[in-house]
Order: C-alpha cells, then sequence, then structure tokens
C-alpha cells in the first residue's frame, strides 16, 4: 500500500459520522422530544430536533368548552407556568370583549406571575445542576425553591394550578393578614441570593462545563427570534414587561436583565444563562416587594358574578391578543369571540419554548455529547407548553411535512377560519 | 500438604465473602453521607443488598444487536478480576492470601482489567450510547494509568534504595516497610505529593463524579451499563463494591500500614482484633475523603477535561513527587 492510499483510507474515516439518538425518552430530558445528534467522536456536527409527542389537543378542547371552563384548561397547559398561560389568556379575552380589570387584581395578578418566576427559575437551576452531575446544588436549590411554593400555597391555597385570574379580574384576594408571609420569603430570598450566585456562578466545576457551551450569538438570538431568558442571555434586551408593559408593570420601570447587569461581557453561553436567571430571581422579588406595598384598594373584580360575566362574554365579540412575559418568555394567546356562542371561536397558544426551539441548532452544534443535556435544558424547554401539533396519517402513524407544504397548509387554514 | 491447601481455600472463601460484604456496606455508607450531605434522607445503609438481590431475580435482557457471548462474559470477567485483587492485598494487617505469587505490577494490570471488561462489553452491546461509553473509559483508562504507575514505580523504587536486594513491589515488603520515617523532608513532600496523586486517581478509577464520564447517566443514560441488567448488571454492581475495597486497602497498605496493637501493648486475637477494626476505620476514611466528599462537591466534567486533568496536572504533581524522592535520596 502507497502513500497515496494511506492518505486517502485516514481521510474518509475522520469523514465518518454516527448518529446518536436522544429522546423522546431519555435522562436528560424532562418532556418528550426527539434530537438525534450526528457525531463526530464526541463532536456533534449536524442535529434534527423532532417535537410533537406532547400534543394534546387542549386549544382543540378548549374551543368545544365555554370560556371559564377554557380558562380551566389554559391553566393545564402547563404544571410550570399554570400562572403565565392564564395570564395571557385573560388578557386576550379581556381585549376581545372589552373588559376592564381593577387595579388591586391587576397587582395581584403581577405578584403572581412573578412569583411564579421565582419558583420557575429555582426549578431550572436545579434542573442545570442535575444535567451538570452536581446533584448537591439540584438538592440544595430546590430546597430553597419550597419557600416560593409555600408562599403561593399559602396565598392562592395550591402549590400549582394556581386558579387566581379570571376574566374581569382575580378569584382571590392576598388579605392584609398574608402580606407578612410574603414579606417574610422576599426577606429570605434576598438573604440567599448572594449565597445563589456564589454556588452556581463562583464554582470551578459548574463554570468548566457551561462557559463557552451552547453559545448562541446576539445575532443568531435575533434572528431566530429567541425570547425570554435565552434572548437575554445573548444581550438581547427583549423582554414584554420593558417593551410593551401590562398589568401592574406600566407602573413601575422593569428593564430587561442581560449579563451586562452582572458586570461580565456577554458570551451568550449557558453561563450567561444562568447569571441571567438569577439576576431575574432577584428582580421578580423587588417586583413583588412593590407591588406589595403599592397595593391599590379596591374591588376584585369588575363583574364579580360569573353569570353576568358568561353572559357578557356571551355577547361579546372580536379578536384580542394577550402577551405575558413568562419565565421562559413571552406567551401570546390570541382569542376570537363571536356573538351568541360561549366557547372562544379561535384560540391559539404561542408557547415561549416554540420561539426558542431553532435557537437549539447553533448552540449545539460544534459542541460535543457531554454538552447535550445542559444545553438542552438551558432554553428551559417546555414540551407541553409548545406542542401544539402532531401530524399522523389515517392509521394513526406520525408523518412529516415539508415546509412548503406546511406553508399550503397554513394559508388554507387562514383562508378556512377567516370565510 | 492438603491441610495448607484446605487452609488456603477457607482463607480465600473468608476473604471473597468479607470483601463483598465490606464493599456492599461500604457502598451503602457512601449513598447514606452523600445524600445527608445533599440535605436528603437517604436510601437505608443496607439499600445495597436489597439492591442486588433485586437485579440477581430480574430478567437478563441481551440486546439483539448485541455480541451475546462477549456481552455476557465481560460482567463476570470484570467480578473475577476485582475479587482476584483481594487475595494479593494486605487486608486488616494480615499477609496477602497470594503475596507469594504476584506483586503491585500484578496489581497494577489487574486493576485495569475491569475497566477493560467494561469496555468490550459496552462495545458488544451494540447501542450508541454503550459505544460512547466504551469509547470515554478508554480515555479515562488511558488518562488515569501513568500517574498510577508513576506513584506505584516512585515507591517500590524508594524502597529499594534502602533495602537492596528486597522484593520492593511486594505488597508485603511495602506495608511492612512505611516510607514516611525513613525519607529525608523532601521525600515527606514527594511522598504527600504521590499519596494526592492516588486520590485523585482513586474517584477516576472508580468512576465516580466527577469522573463518571463513562456512565454519565444525565448524559448517556448510563453509558456502558445502558444495556445491562439483571444478572449482568449485580455482577458489575457487585465488582463496583469491591473495587472501593481494593482501591481503599491500596492506598492504605502504601501509605498508612500502622496498626494499633502494638501502640495499646495487645497480641494475640485481641491485637488482631484492634488491626482489623482500625483497618476497616482506615478505608473507610480513604473512601470518604476520595469519593464520598468529591463526588458531593464536584460537577461532572467532560472526558477532554478529564483527559487534560490527569495528563497534565496529575501527571505533573506524581512526576514531582518521584523527582522530590529521588532527590532526597541522592542529595
Amino acid at each position: 500500500m502507497n502513500n497515496q492510499s494511506i492518505n486517502l483510507d485516514v481521510g474518509q474515516c475522520a469523514a465518518t459520522t454516527y448518529t446518536v439518538p436522544v429522546g423522546p425518552v431519555h435522562p436528560a430530558l424532562k418532556e418528550p422530544i426527539r434530537f438525534s445528534f450526528n457525531l463526530d467522536g464526541e463532536r456533534i456536527v449536524g442535529v434534527d430536533i423532532k417535537p410533537g409527542f406532547a400534543h394534546r389537543g387542549i386549544e382543540h378542547m378548549g374551543m368545544k368548552r365555554n370560556l371559564v371552563q377554557a380558562l380551566y384548561l389554559s391553566e393545564r397547559i402547563c404544571g410550570i407556568c399554570s400562572i403565565s398561560h392564564p395570564l395571557a389568556f385573560t388578557q386576550a379575552v379581556e381585549n376581545a370583549a372589552g373588559i376592564e380589570v381593577p387595579p388591586r387584581a391587576q397587582y395581584i395578578r403581577t405578584i403572581i406571575g412573578e412569583l411564579e418566576r421565582v419558583h420557575s427559575h429555582l426549578l431550572w437551576a436545579g434542573v442545570g445542576a442535575h444535567e451538570l452531575g452536581f446533584d448537591t446544588l439540584l438538592h440544595l436549590t430546590w430546597n430553597v425553591r419550597e419557600k416560593s411554593m409555600d408562599l403561593l400555597e399559602e396565598l392562592t391555597g395550591n402549590r400549582v394550578d394556581y386558579a387566581i385570574p379570571i376574566y374581569s379580574g382575580v378569584r382571590r384576594d392576598i388579605p392584609e393578614r398574608k402580606a407578612h408571609l410574603a414579606y417574610e420569603a422576599l426577606e429570605y430570598y434576598k438573604g440567599l441570593l448572594q449565597d445563589m450566585i456564589d454556588a452556581f456562578l463562583h464554582d470551578k466545576s459548574v463554570e468548566m462545563r457551561t462557559r463557552n457551551v451552547g453559545v448562541l450569538t446576539y445575532e443568531q438570538a435575533v434572528e431566530l427570534c429567541a425570547v425570554g431568558p435565552t434572548a437575554r442571555a445573548s444581550g438581547v434586551k427583549k423582554d414584554v414587561r420593558q417593551d410593551m408593559p401590562y398589568l401592574a408593570y406600566a407602573d413601575m420601570n422593569v428593564k430587561a436583565i442581560t449579563p451586562e447587569d452582572y458586570g461580565t461581557e456577554t458570551i451568550g453561553d449557558v453561563y450567561d444563562m444562568i447569571i441571567v436567571r438569577l439576576l431575574e430571581v432577584a428582580q421578580s422579588i423587588e417586583i413583588i416587594e412593590f407591588c406589595l406595598e403599592n397595593l391599590p384598594s379596591g374591588e376584585l373584580m369588575s363583574i364579580p358574578k360569573v353569570p353576568a360575566l358568561l353572559a357578557t362574554l356571551k355577547k361579546a365579540s372580536g379578536e384580542g391578543l394577550g402577551r405575558h412575559e413568562a419565565p421562559r418568555g413571552e406567551v401570546i394567546h390570541y382569542v376570537r369571540l363571536e356573538e351568541g356562542v360561549e366557547e372562544p371561536a379561535a384560540w391559539k397558544v404561542k408557547a415561549p419554548t416554540y420561539s426558542n426551539l431553532m435557537a437549539w441548532v447553533p448552540m449545539f452544534l460544534g459542541d460535543e455529547i457531554a454538552d447535550v443535556p445542559i444545553i438542552a435544558a438551558s432554553i428551559d424547554p417546555c414540551m407541553c407548553c409548545m406542542d401544539r401539533v402532531h401530524l399522523a396519517d389515517a392509521s394513526g402513524i406520525a408523518s412529516e411535512r415539508t415546509k412548503e407544504e406546511l406553508v399550503k397548509l397554513s394559508r388554507e387554514k387562514t383562508r378556512r377560519i377567516c370565510g | 500438604m492438603s491441610g495448607t491447601l484446605l487452609n488456603a481455600v477457607w482463607q480465600g472463601i473468608v476473604i471473597l465473602v468479607g470483601g463483598t460484604l465490606l464493599g456492599m456496606i461500604y457502598k451503602g455508607l457512601d449513598r447514606k453521607l452523600a445524600a445527608q450531605m445533599q440535605g436528603r434522607i437517604g436510601p437505608p445503609i443496607r439499600q445495597p443488598f436489597f439492591d442486588v438481590i433485586k437485579l440477581m431475580v430480574k430478567e437478563n435482557v441481551v440486546p439483539d444487536h448485541a455480541v451475546g457471548w462477549l456481552y455476557n462474559l465481560m460482567p463476570l470477567l470484570s467480578l473475577a478480576s476485582v475479587a482476584t485483587l483481594l487475595f494479593y492485598l494486605p487486608l486488616g494487617g494480615f499477609q496477602p492470601l497470594l503475596g507469594g505469587f504476584g506483586d503491585l505490577i500484578l496489581i497494577l494490570y489487574l486493576l485495569a482489567v475491569p475497566s477493560i471488561a467494561m469496555v468490550l462489553g459496552g462495545f458488544a452491546a451494540g447501542s450508541p450510547l454503550a459505544t460512547v461509553g466504551a469509547q470515554r473509559e478508554m480515555v479515562m483508562m488511558m488518562a488515569y494509568e501513568f500517574p498510577l504507575a508513576i506513584t506505584f514505580l516512585s515507591l517500590g523504587w524508594t524502597l529499594s534504595t534502602f533495602m537492596p536486594g528486597a522484593h520492593v513491589f511486594s505488597l508485603s515488603v511495602l506495608a511492612a516497610n512505611p516510607l514516611w520515617g525513613m525519607v529525608g523532608p523532601l521525600g515527606v513532600i514527594g511522598l504527600i505529593l504521590l499519596f494526592a496523586a492516588l486520590m485523585i486517581v482513586t474517584p477516576a478509577e472508580l468512576a465516580k463524579i466527577p469522573f463518571d464520564i463513562p456512565e454519565a447517566e444525565t448524559e448517556i443514560a448510563g453509558g456502558i451499563l445502558a444495556e445491562y441488567s439483571g444478572r449482568n448488571m449485580a455482577m458489575f454492581y457487585l465488582a463496583d463494591a469491591i473495587k472501593m475495597v481494593v482501591m481503599g486497602s491500596l492506598t492504605v497498605a502504601l501509605f498508612f500500614p500502622y496498626g494499633l496493637s502494638g501502640l495499646v501493648g495487645l497480641s494475640g486475637a485481641w491485637g488482631s482484633v484492634i488491626d482489623v477494626a482500625f483497618y476497616l476505620v482506615k478505608v473507610f476514611v480513604v473512601i470518604f475523603f476520595a469519593v464520598i466528599v468529591v463526588r458531593v462537591a464536584f460537577a461532572r466534567i467532560k472526558i477532554g477535561q478529564a483527559a487534560r486533568l490527569f495528563w497534565l496536572p496529575i501527571t505533573g504533581i506524581s512526576l514531582l513527587g518521584m523527582l522530590l524522592l529521588t532527590l532526597d535520596r541522592f542529595v
């Protein structure tokens, strides 16, 4: 064998890649999704993402029920964002029906929404630590998270699915006698924040695993329309609370948090995502404190009686859009109401993970198989929020559509809906 | 003659059963203490026994793509090689059973066999996750074997300068002549460095966090062990438990072979009891600091980072230890 042919063989060897599937069921994933990684050794050279395993047809079910029943459904789109979806949904319906929300109700909604951000970000931090093989940090973080869950239970009666917002207001007040519990929890978190930052950001092994891993540049984040902490970690100052203030956010000056606020250069890696989320916990605590101190007095609902509410909604017609900065990013609910029917004529949910899905591709490419769990977790994916469609043929077997076919199908559907 | 043989067989059985039980108890303690440090309650200390019993009655699944005989042979090979190691180690202050038939060099090779068995088993499983795990295990072996070998060699060589003509690689000779008292101050620093290198190699040898890279549960779903179940899995589990005792005993024999019986002035049966108890405590202390504390305090690192860590800093530490011992002897 001469030299040339040896070189040729080596060249062919180096060019071979192999495929490692991750998911739909895999310890790195908390919810079902399928990745197909093309590997060159340990390095990822290609990735194919296949969602659609957690589709439950919630929008369809909602369109078969009256609006109050649909509100309950919206709460059950996701267990972690169980206030974000109702917040966006109620705003959409209120916009469509032209219902006013009293100021006190707006503040209470904000408080519960921000408490959800605290517990969701801490949950994420724990999951992230677990993906790094750092179970000690997972257990400590989740132990700290309990305080916010306890407070939510104290204020709303539930640890998840708080059942707080209803069209025209909120269902429960935060009475004066419970406010001290909230202040107590806020003080607890203020005292712990520096410890959390030390545990995550000053830990050598966490830094080794997250610095320059899963990088999403500013340009990529803008181009792929990433939202929430995923975009902000790349330096995109994008936050619904800042850009289009709603609820009580208009009364305060909420600023989108980027790694610059921590005083470090923005890289857009997983480390930056930890920075952004930890600082957002601090920001949420400030917001809750502001809301508690400035809680306006007044009624909780502008239409307190449910039959009257249903009658108003039945008479209403029009379109409404509700948006909320969920812990994972912007969630949008679109609703169309028709006069004379109790059900929403159309209901469309766009969850933050849907926008962040494509950001995964540049984040994965060039990194190692060992980075897959933490990169997958870094956008804080929520499949049950995001999965709004599942394609199957007549025999029930999953099928695929190309981009062109999908565009054609969606245009047809839009025409059908718009009549 | 047949009496000695029978005696040796009995001793062998006692060592095997004792070593296995000990490994399981240390594993239970490991899980309990790690849980306590993480703010959890943790399983009962006898949990590893439940685990093994459960695994033994579970179905032994062989994947369709697996090379059956290789896949089934490797857990056995792994367990057999670690069990053999027990016979070459001075346990509880007693002479190694097969001390006359092998030395530290043999131990170095025997320590590599379970890892090689896991690599082959991983490749034989025919699953992509197990393949990735097997590749990682190979890299890990290449990474930590060098500092381990340097540590063994340095100790043997240093002893040979004190006792020319003695069988310096024999563990009983090494354990009978601890170097701490013989070498000068430079040599003591050298020994500390070698000890540090061995303590860092221990979690890698045992595939514990931060070096559990070949198994990495969240990344490759158990890697090498991803496809193993039932009896095969139980054998790997037992091998892992015994290896913990082996690594602990090895460290104790090389660096802390001291007994208490002389100090408290006891001899005979009671002296042996005290020595065995002290040995158990020493092994536990080594496992506690080399495995339990480390796996609670760190995140899993990546294979490239682990390889760099062992090839540069850890090899550097062990080479420096070797250099200091050499200087101590000749300057």
